[in-house]
Order: C-alpha cells, then sequence, then structure tokens
C-alpha cells in the first residue's frame, strides 16, 4: 500500500450500499466454496449467514486479552470486511505503527479515534498518518471448550 | 469499450496486505527453492535485477537493504480471485488474462460515466481486497494496455486512464508510445519497422493494415487495426504475448460431470505445455479455473481457480498435467454445473537462460535431457500424425504431491492454521 493515500474512517460515513445480492452473496462464488450448498435446502449454511461479501470478507484470529472489554476472547476468529466504510461504534482492525491490530472506533470531541479495550492503552487518533483502517469486524465466532 | 485491470507489483502487493511493515521498502519475491526473484517492489528496482539469483543478495538482506520472501502462489491465486470477483460487480463480462491482469468489457456508458465508473472501480478494487491496481479503458484490447500503461506511468492520471476513439488525448498517448510498447511488438521487429521510418505507435497506426499484412503477417496486421481503434484481437488468439499461455474452452453443453472435466483440463494442460515448448519457455506455476454459467442465475454459482506452483521451472507435459490434475481435485465441487474449464501458465521463463534453470531446478541433467527428448518426440508423433495422437494417462490417484516452499509467508486466506493473528 502506498503510505500517502490511505483510505480513512468517513468522519460523517456516507449510508451504506444496497445488502449484497443474494445470488451473488453465496458463499461458494468465491473465496469460500462451501460443501454445505451441496445440501441446499436441507441444511443452513454459515457462511451464508456471516459472509455479506466474500471477495473483501478475511478471516484473523484473536491473541491476548486486550478486547474481553467488547467480548472479544483469546482464540477467537474474527469475521473482518474490508467493504464498510467505517462508523463509529464499528470493531475494526487497524494499522497503527506498522502493526495490525484490534481496535474500537469512538468519538472523542468530535474528533475520530481508535481504542483500546484495555484501559493501559491511551486512544490514537485516527488523523495520525500511521495510522489506517484494514477492515471491519462484522462477527467474532467464540469456541467454548467442550 | 475494453478496460484492462493490471494489480500493481501483484506478488509484493500481497505479501503487504498482511504484512503492513513491508510498505515502502524494498521487496522481492523468489521462486521456489529460492532460487532467484521473480517478482520486485518498485523500491527494490534500481537494487535488483528481474532473475537475480538469490544468493548474491544475502548482504543486501542482512544489512536489512532489502526483504526478500518466498513465493506464496495459493495466497496470490486466492487473491487474484477476488479481485476479479469485485470486478465482476462491477460488469458482466471479466476474462482473467493473467493471475494479475484482468480485461473487462465496458457497454452502453456515455464518456463522463465511464470514466467515473472506471475510478469507482480502482477504489473498490483496493478498498475491498488491499491490492492497489491500475484501469485502463479504451476501445481495443491493444489501446487498453497503452491506456493502463499510461495510467501506471503518468502521475497525472491517478491510476485510471480512459481513452476514447479519434481523441486529441489517444493520439498524444500514441504519438509518445515507442515501438516497443507496443502489446506484441518485439526486438526484431521493431528494427524491421524502424527501416521503414516507423517510430512510434502512431506512425503504425497510419499504415494500411493490407500491406502490413502482406508485408508482415497477420498478427501484426491485427495490432495495425487494433491501434486504429477497431476490435481484431480475441482473447483466445494464439498470438498474443509470451509471458503467459491460457487455453480454455466452453463445454459443449453445462457439465457436472468430474471425468469430462478433467478430461478437458488434461487436454487443455497438454495443449498448454505444447504451445510453450514451441516458443521455448518454462512455466513455474499453473493456474486452473472452472466457470459455471453466470447466465444461469436459477444455478448455483461456483467460478473457483487455484494456483499450484511447480516443484521446478519446467515444459514437460508430464508434470504440468499433474499439477493440473491436483488443482482441479482442490476446487472441484460435485453438483454444481460447470460451463467453462481453462489451464493457465504462469510466470514463464526463457529455456535457453541456462544459468536460471541450473539455479532453480533440482532436477538432474540427464533428467532433462531424457524429459527433452520423450517431450520432443511426443510432439513430433502428435504433429504428423494428428493432435492427440500420443496422450498422457491420468496419475495415479492419490499419488503424494508436495510442494517446496521453504522460505515461504504463511498463506492467510487459505488456511485455518495460517490466518493472521492479531491482538
Amino acid at each position: 500500500m502506498q503510505p500517502n493515500t490511505p483510505y480513512r474512517a468517513h468522519p460523517a460515513p456516507p449510508l451504506l450500499a444496497l445488502p449484497y445480492p443474494l445470488a451473488l452473496g453465496r458463499a461458494g462464488l468465491s473465496g469460500f466454496p462451501s460443501p454445505a450448498q451441496d445440501y441446499e435446502g436441507r441444511t443452513l449454511d454459515l457462511n451464508e449467514h456471516l459472509i455479506k461479501r466474500p471477495a473483501s470478507t478475511f478471516f484473523m484470529g484473536v491473541t491476548g486479552d486486550s478486547m474481553e472489554a467488547f467480548g472479544i476472547h483469546d482464540g477467537d476468529t474474527l469475521v473482518v470486511d474490508r467493504s464498510l466504510d467505517p462508523r463509529p461504534g464499528h470493531i475494526l482492525v487497524a494499522l497503527v505503527e506498522g502493526e495490525i491490530t484490534i481496535k474500537r472506533y469512538q468519538q472523542i470531541g468530535n474528533r475520530p479515534y481508535l481504542c483500546s479495550g484495555n484501559p493501559r492503552y491511551q486512544p490514537v487518533a485516527l488523523t495520525d498518518l500511521d495510522c489506517q483502517v484494514w477492515g471491519v469486524v462484522r462477527s467474532v465466532i467464540h469456541e467454548f471448550q467442550v | 469499450m475494453i478496460g484492462l485491470i493490471d494489480c500493481n507489483n501483484f506478488y509484493v502487493s500481497c505479501e503487504r496486505v498482511f504484512n503492513p511493515r513491508l510498505d515502502g521498502r524494498p521487496v522481492g519475491v523468489m521462486s521456489n527453492n529460492d532460487g532467484c526473484v521473480i517478482a520486485r517492489s518498485n523500491e527494490i528496482k534500481p537494487l535488483v535485477k528481474m532473475g537475480a539469483p538469490a544468493f548474491q543478495l544475502q548482504q543486501l538482506v542482512r544489512s536489512g537493504q532489502i526483504h526478500l520472501v518466498s513465493s506464496n502462489y495459493e495466497l496470490y491465486g486466492d487473491m487474484s480471485r477476488r479481485v476479479q470477483s469485485v470486478l465482476e460487480e462491477y460488469t458482466p463480462e471479466v476474462e482473467p488474462y493473467s493471475i494479475d491482469e484482468m480485461f473487462a468489457h465496458f457497454h452502453g456508458f456515455t464518456p463522463a460515466a465511464l470514466l467515473e465508473h472506471a475510478r469507482e472501480l480502482h477504489h473498490k478494487v483496493r478498498q475491498y481486497t488491499g491490492i492497489p491496481v491500475c484501469v485502463g479503458v479504451a476501445p481495443t484490447r491493444t489501446l487498453a494496455k497503452l491506456a493502463n500503461r499510461a495510467a501506471k506511468k503518468i502521475d497525472g492520471y491517478g491510476g485510471v486512464c480512459v481513452l476514447n476513439a479519434g481523441s486529441a488525448e489517444l493520439k498524444g498517448i500514441l504519438q509518445r508510445t515507442p515501438l516497443d510498447d507496443i502489446w506484441g511488438v518485439g526486438g526484431r521487429l521493431r528494427e524491421r519497422l524502424a527501416v521503414m521510418g516507423l517510430r512510434t505507435a502512431w506512425d503504425l497506426a497510419q499504415q494500411d493494415h493490407k500491406a502490413i499484412k502482406r508485408k508482415f503477417s497477420t498478427t501484426l496486421e491485427r495490432t495495425v487495426i487494433e491501434l486504429q481503434g477497431k476490435p481484431a484481437i480475441d482473447m483466445n488468439d494464439p498470438s498474443e504475448g509470451r509471458q503467459r499461455i491460457m487455453t480454455s474452452r466452453s463445454f459443449g453443453r453445462l457439465t457436472e460431470s468430474k471425468a469430462e472435466i478433467h478430461e478437458a483440463i488434461r487436454q487443455h494442460g497438454q495443449r498448454s505445455a505444447e504451445k510453450l515448448r514451441s516458443q521455448d519457455s518454462l512455466a513455474r506455476a499453473v493456474m486452473v479455473f472452472l466457470k459455471t454459467n453466470r447466465h444461469r442465475p436459477d444455478l448455483p454459482q461456483y467460478s473457483p481457480s487455484i494456483v499450484v506452483e511447480l516443484a521446478h521451472p519446467t515444459d514437460d507435459s508430464r508434470e504440468i498435467l499433474h499439477a493440473a490434475s491436483h488443482a482441479l481435485e482442490e476446487i472441484y465441487r460435485p453438483h454444481y454445473r460447470f460451463m467453462k474449464a481453462g489451464v493457465m501458465l504462469l510466470d514463464l521463463i526463457d529455456a535457453n537462460r541456462q544459468q536460471l534453470s541450473l539455479l532453480d531446478t533440482p532436477q538432474s541433467g540427464a533428467e532433462r535431457e531424457r524429459s527433452h527428448k520423450l517431450m520432443a518426440t511426443l510432439d513430433e508423433l502428435n504433429k504428423k500424425m494428428g493432435r492427440g495422437t500420443v496422450k498422457l494417462g491420468t496419475p495415479s490417484p492419490g499419488a503424494a504431491w508436495h510442494l517446496r516452499c521453504a522460505h515461504r509467508t504463511p498463506r492467510w486466506t487459505t488456511r485455518w492454521e495460517e490466518i493472521p493473528k492479531i491482538s
């Protein structure tokens, strides 16, 4: 990525685009060929439920406890969608000083900030040059010990 | 109008999506066995030549001046497919031309709307996939290539260049384009044209295409017609480029038969390998793709593709077919009715560049010699007695398939164990 052309979180975000058409939204179209589709009509496809846009959806694993305040735990799997424009309240995957991290997007006094779930870390102003949004976390998959 | 969407420094860009520390740094991607550099970022270009043997670069690596990673074709294949599916949201007809270049058709736009559309596409591909692209749009494929080049080289375009037929802008670009930079015009041809006093794409476009056909070839005639703004090159023309080879065909009817699809893949693979040998090249990787019929929304859609890296650069049909069969095994799913299948050979190198092949290949000299003889005999028989006289059988099912991937970065998007870990 060219460092001087980051795409930024939108301070006054436009309305979200229309929902992805169902025919294209099928999990099998790209990226995630789903064996579940073989049984279409007989069972539910979790891909279809969680992945709105296969081309822009990526999975990431969580390490550490810094986001527990937001219900994100060590070992969870994040479903990250790059096609969404970030809005305050979103959980984001962001690049901060060359590191890919999980943050929450918040407005503090009309300015956009990235906040950690852990009070030890100071909020980072989103206007900082070395800070970019990577994608928006759509869901968290948490598996229990069974 | 036809658009060419070209991913910037594609292999390096894929690596950078998941390793942002590589942004703005000199990065090179190595062939398997870490033999030599096969892809470069802009920053590394002044420091390292294409094809440079990796062992000569150890000093630069150790001192932190450059970063080298092993090729990760599984990642590149997945990112390529993502780019293609974003494009498919914007236009119904997308044809992959290579792993990092795609042609797209645009119908029924006013010039202003088309520019707007192309800009949006440029932005969305970058946002959705993280891969930066350049977009060139023009009335023909040859001109779209030139538009794409302008979009990449001329800062003012910001990565998007639309050239309309008969415009002053198109004339200006043609006048500034030397003959070498035209799709399909190589060194020797350029010299012969120079003798006729032709220097630029504009000069060539002024020629009578029939005269060019008489003096040169149908291929160059097509180029002239395309430069004049009339489409004349079809994707499946055997004449197109030396950098990649593609063989694909639609099935006579929709099919879900794995045997039938496998047979098609083997034919395409064999045909591609013949083309490869006839132009004295070796391939480093094989891409296989399947397509369902997009015009049948009533049927489930699945258009997968996958890239399989070859153990060493080769022109041996057996190895190419083995890789293609393995690739099909990975992406085939039952119950989809496929319309088209294709095989593409990627990252071609010149077979005569001995130094490279020695560094690259774990194949012994004797093995190479034998395989060379066998393939020559195969081609000869098929040429004399008709294509398909001698065919290769299917590799035994379950045959061990292994790839060498010494210093590969994780397959971030295709393996659960390797997805990025963040905190």
